[in-house]
């Protein structure tokens, strides 16, 4: 019998144990487990940036990680990013109208959070040179570069 | 999801009963049980509690902005505050029948706005008169004296107002709807809403993780399974086939017993179900399963490179009939005594919709009743879907339909709701289904692969006097619409969309040829126009050059229809279109819309890479008409997010089959585009008339092909007829690669 495991992390700063298999990606265990659904699967394969979170800070596909290899780290969801949609990018999304369809637009906010932090103020090749592992079909990119350009001209 | 709660605890009895045409005959307006909150008819619910109203949107939302648009067209009638009013997703009635949609509920081929346009204003005017009736008759006055002003009844001779709020404490009123027709809904020079932007209403939910897709479901104490697939492309359409001749043979689940989590394994007729508690449990387990498969489709013979030359060989083959429609003149009489003529084969690959959003569905059957819950385009199908395979009627099938993370006609698709249907009669729960990315695109609804040959009859002085216009395709409508289609097999109307050119030429010719194939095809954004529009307007230039005229002239010249020859001429100014370009070139097309009656014209910028052989499209310029503009803004994102899907299927999507195995996985062999791969889009809007209405989700995909093939054209000499225009195909035409065939270029002079 292959076995499930007890795993501690802390997601969205709260400690949470789950039961699961090692090999399960973090993705599944937010989703499933938590019930944190805003990250969204698209591919399970780190190369579409649906599932992006922050790990430990950093934007990263949660897909490509085992529960087993993020026990004790530390974890940010679209649900943590603000109380109320009230996290700048949140509200530069809004006023920009930029989601379509919307499945892949927390991934692209986690993502941008990310640059933000690591380039306040980035060009817009910059922008398009960090947003592009992130895929959205309906191809919403130019609300997606305003929005970040926004934010960015506001800070 | 309060208001939904409040619903079920309430119950939702709707006081009306349907009248042809999908029009509500509203018998009572109906109390839900709280004082002030009350049903105007099945679109329009007032809560005084909460002074909200709410619209019920028919179809799903899929990014294309039905749960805004419906309740604007609604808000504009009610004369309501736009600020009071919410969205919520209506269950599946027929009195939400999408009076273009062949009348069931659903959505696709762009016809959400266009097919309920006219119920939904009348919802609206409806609801506005009940409200009227009602205020007018606690004051004791005619109706005929009060008017409205937003969200309030107005008696000006007794400088009085009542707001709707209030008038639904009131009793009950009694109205019959068919008293209200089309000559009370406003002119549009009357419109307060209509034309303005409006912020959409699902935004705040999709920035916050919010949004509940399919694939969000969550039901307490639910199952979960993965399904093992056949390695040959099947997806059965669950009202005409059970998938059987693919399925399993043999099933050893010993191994995935053995995984925690893992509950049961269930052999369905198409396929093997893992089911268990947890859901990668549930993966583990599929990936332990060993099965051997039936494979008995025609699909594992299908071998799409040797399709493509065989039916290219069959399109120009016109002894061999198939269904024509259209026709006008007489072609072959034509094509016989022309002075010259011009012919041409195109063909063009499998494409797939690669919806972020995989196919998923979860459903919950208890005793006789099943709950659905699916990212579904059509609530209809899904109901009848998930009653044939549960022995259920289908009144007892209840239908929620959530956000739908991409749709593009994919979701039309009903295979996975009735996964999800047996699964939860089997286990007797409720089970979320959820597809693999690589069963999503190894197992989709693809765009059929075409092969199509055309023909010109040109006169001694130029003029085009016959045209023809043979595709060879399999047929959408016989796999998805079979009985339909086995009652009336005249044309596929998804695949032949586009091919009724529009240009004045008098002797007209179309034929579909149909071979079947085994191989799932189905919807797609602009479907057939994908493929035919790229003909059609690619052979318009063809023509132009064997004529040695303006391509973008010669089009204004042929159409005889006057908002094309608008949108055309215009394009050409935005464009600039005869500016003299350094490295790159630009190329023209022009879409009639297919459906309904939009315009498009659109001019695009291209350079190519003659080493790679890589295209890259620089520019577009689009000019539309759509009739009426709904919301500017809204139409735009449209067009511009039309246009981009548009140069991703001109440039790259392309689904291979061989032995009936679909050798693409995912995004790495099935590449969409990133930010980095955009072009700089201008968009400039025409309106012809709101009786002129009609959709703009697929107007900008179609052009974009022919317009880049029209333009590498012109700036290579070289002549693309394949799409995708992949860098290999461009290297081809160009003459770098050698010995790998040589396109045809036909001129029968």
């Amino acid at each position: 019998m292959l076995k499930m495991q007890k795993f501690a992390l802390t997601v969205n700063g709260a400690q949470r144990e789950v039961t699961a298999h090692p090999d399960t990606p973090l993705l599944w265990v937010l989703r499933e487990n938590l019930k944190f659904t805003g990250t969204k699967y698209g591919c399970g394969a780190g190369q579409c940036g649906a599932c992006t979170v922050h790990l430990d800070g950093k934007p990263t596909f949660s897909c490509l990680h085992a529960i087993k290899d993020v026990a004790g780290k530390s974890v940010l969801t679209i649900e943590g990013l603000s109380q109320n949609g009230s996290h700048p990018l949140q509200k530069a999304w809004v006023e920009e109208q930029a989601p379509q369809c919307g499945y892949c637009q927390p991934g692209q906010i986690m993502r941008a959070a990310g640059l933000l932090k690591e380039t306040p103020k980035p060009t817009r090749s910059q922008i398009v040179e960090y947003m592009k592992t992130n895929i959205c079909r309906c191809g919403a990119y130019s609300r997606i570069i305003a929005a970040i350009e926004r934010v960015a001209s506001e800070t | 999801m309060e208001r939904r709660d409040f619903l079920k605890r309430t119950g939702l009895t709707l006081g009306f009963l349907v009248a042809p045409g999908g029009l509500l005959r509203v018998v009572d307006a109906h109390a839900c049980g709280e004082e002030g909150d009350v049903d105007l008819n099945a679109w329009v619910h007032i809560s005084n509690s909460e002074n909200t109203i709410t619209v019920k949107c028919p179809t799903a939302e899929m990014g294309q902005g039905n749960y805004t648009a419906i309740p604007l067209l609604v808000a504009e009638e009610l004369d309501a505050d736009w600020r009071t009013i919410r969205v919520e997703q209506a269950p599946a009635e027929k009195a939400y029948a999408n009076p273009d949609d062949f009348n069931v509920q659903g959505v696709g081929g762009t016809r959400a706005t266009q097919g309920y346009w006219r119920t939904v204003r009348l919802a609206g005017a409806q609801a506005r008169a009940i409200l009227i009736l009602n205020a007018a008759r606690e004051w004791g006055v005619s109706p005929a004296e009060c008017n409205t002003e937003p969200n309030n009844v107005v008696h000006a001779a007794a400088g009085r107002k009542m707001s709707y709020m209030e008038v639904a404490k009131l009793d009950n009123v009694t109205l019959d709807a068919s008293l209200i027709t089309e000559k009370h809904l406003k002119p549009s020079s009357q419109w307060r809403l209509i034309g303005r932007d409006a912020r959409r209403l699902d935004v705040p939910l999709k920035v916050t993780g919010q949004a509940r897709y399919g694939i969000d479901v969550q039901i307490p104490g639910m199952l979960y399974a993965s399904i093992l697939r056949p390695p040959v492309a099947a997806l059965p359409q669950p009202l005409y086939g059970d998938g059987a001749e693919n399925g399993p043979m043999k099933v050893d689940s010993a191994e995935a017993l053995k995984i925690e989590g893992v509950v049961k394994v269930v052999e369905l007729p198409h396929a093997v179900a893992v089911v268990g508690t947890d859901y990668w449990a549930t993966v583990l387990g599929k990936r332990a399963l060993k099965v051997e498969w039936r494979n008995g489709s025609l699909a594992s013979q299908y071998d799409s490179e040797a399709k493509k030359r065989e039916w290219a060989t069959l399109a120009a083959d016109r002894a061999l009939k198939g269904r024509t429609f259209g026709n006008a003149g007489d072609f072959d009489a034509a094509f016989k005594t022309a002075a010259q003529t011009l012919s041409a084969d195109y063909v063009t690959d499998h494409a797939h919709h690669a919806c972020m959003e995989p196919f998923n569905a979860t459903a919950s059957m208890m005793h006789n009743d099943m709950e659905l819950w699916s990212p579904t385009q059509g609530q209809t199908w899904a109901q009848q879907v998930c009653a044939k395979v549960t022995g259920l009627t289908e009144d007892k099938i209840r239908v929620h339909t959530t956000f739908l993370g991409g749709g593009f006609g994919a979701k039309t698709e009903q295979l996975p709701n009735a996964e999800t249907a047996m699964l939860s009669k089997i286990m007797d729960k409720a089970v979320k289904v959820i597809w693999s990315r690589e069963d999503d695109i190894k197992h989709g609804a693809y765009r059929p692969l075409a092969a199509q040959h055309l023909d010109a009859a040109i006169a001694a002085d130029g003029r085009v006097l016959g045209w023809s216009h043979r595709v060879v395709a399999d047929s959408v409508l016989a796999r998805v619409r079979k009985t339909a289609w086995d009652q009336n097999p005249a044309i596929d109307s998804a695949v032949a969309v586009g091919m009724t050119q529009p240009y004045g030429i008098p002797n007209r010719h179309h034929e579909f040829v149909h071979q079947a194939s085994g191989v799932p095809v189905g919807y797609w954004n602009a479907v057939g126009s994908g493929y035919t529009i790229f003909a059609v307007e690619s052979f318009v230039d063809e023509v132009a050059a064997k004529l040695g005229k303006d391509p973008l002239q010669l089009r204004i010249d042929l159409l005889t229809d006057t908002r094309g020859k608008a949108v055309l001429e215009r394009v050409r100014k935005l464009s600039d279109w005869s500016r003299p370009h350094d490295g790159m070139a630009m190329g023209v097309a022009y879409n009639h819309g297919g459906r309904g009656h939009g315009q498009i014209a659109q001019v695009v910028e291209v350079s190519v890479n003659r080493s790679s052989g890589a295209i890259r499209v620089h520019n577009v310029w689009a000019v539309a008409d759509s009739g009426a503009v709904l919301q500017p803004r809204h139409l735009r994102q449209q067009l511009e997010t039309g246009i981009i899907w548009g140069v991703s299927a001109a440039l790259r999507e392309q689904v291979t089959i061989k032995d009936g195995v679909v050798r693409q996985s995912s995004f790495n062999d099935y590449p969409v585009p990133r930010m980095d791969e955009i072009p700089e889009i201008h968009i400039e809007l025409l309106q012809g008339g709101p009786e002129l209405l009609s959709g703009a989700g697929q107007l900008g995909v179609a052009p974009m092909a022919p317009a880049i093939a029209n333009a590498v054209y012109r700036l290579t000499g070289a002549r693309l007829r394949a799409l995708p225009m992949l860098p290999e195909r461009m290297k081809l035409a160009l003459g770098v690669m050698q010995g790998l065939g040589k396109q045809r270029i036909d001129s029968a002079t």
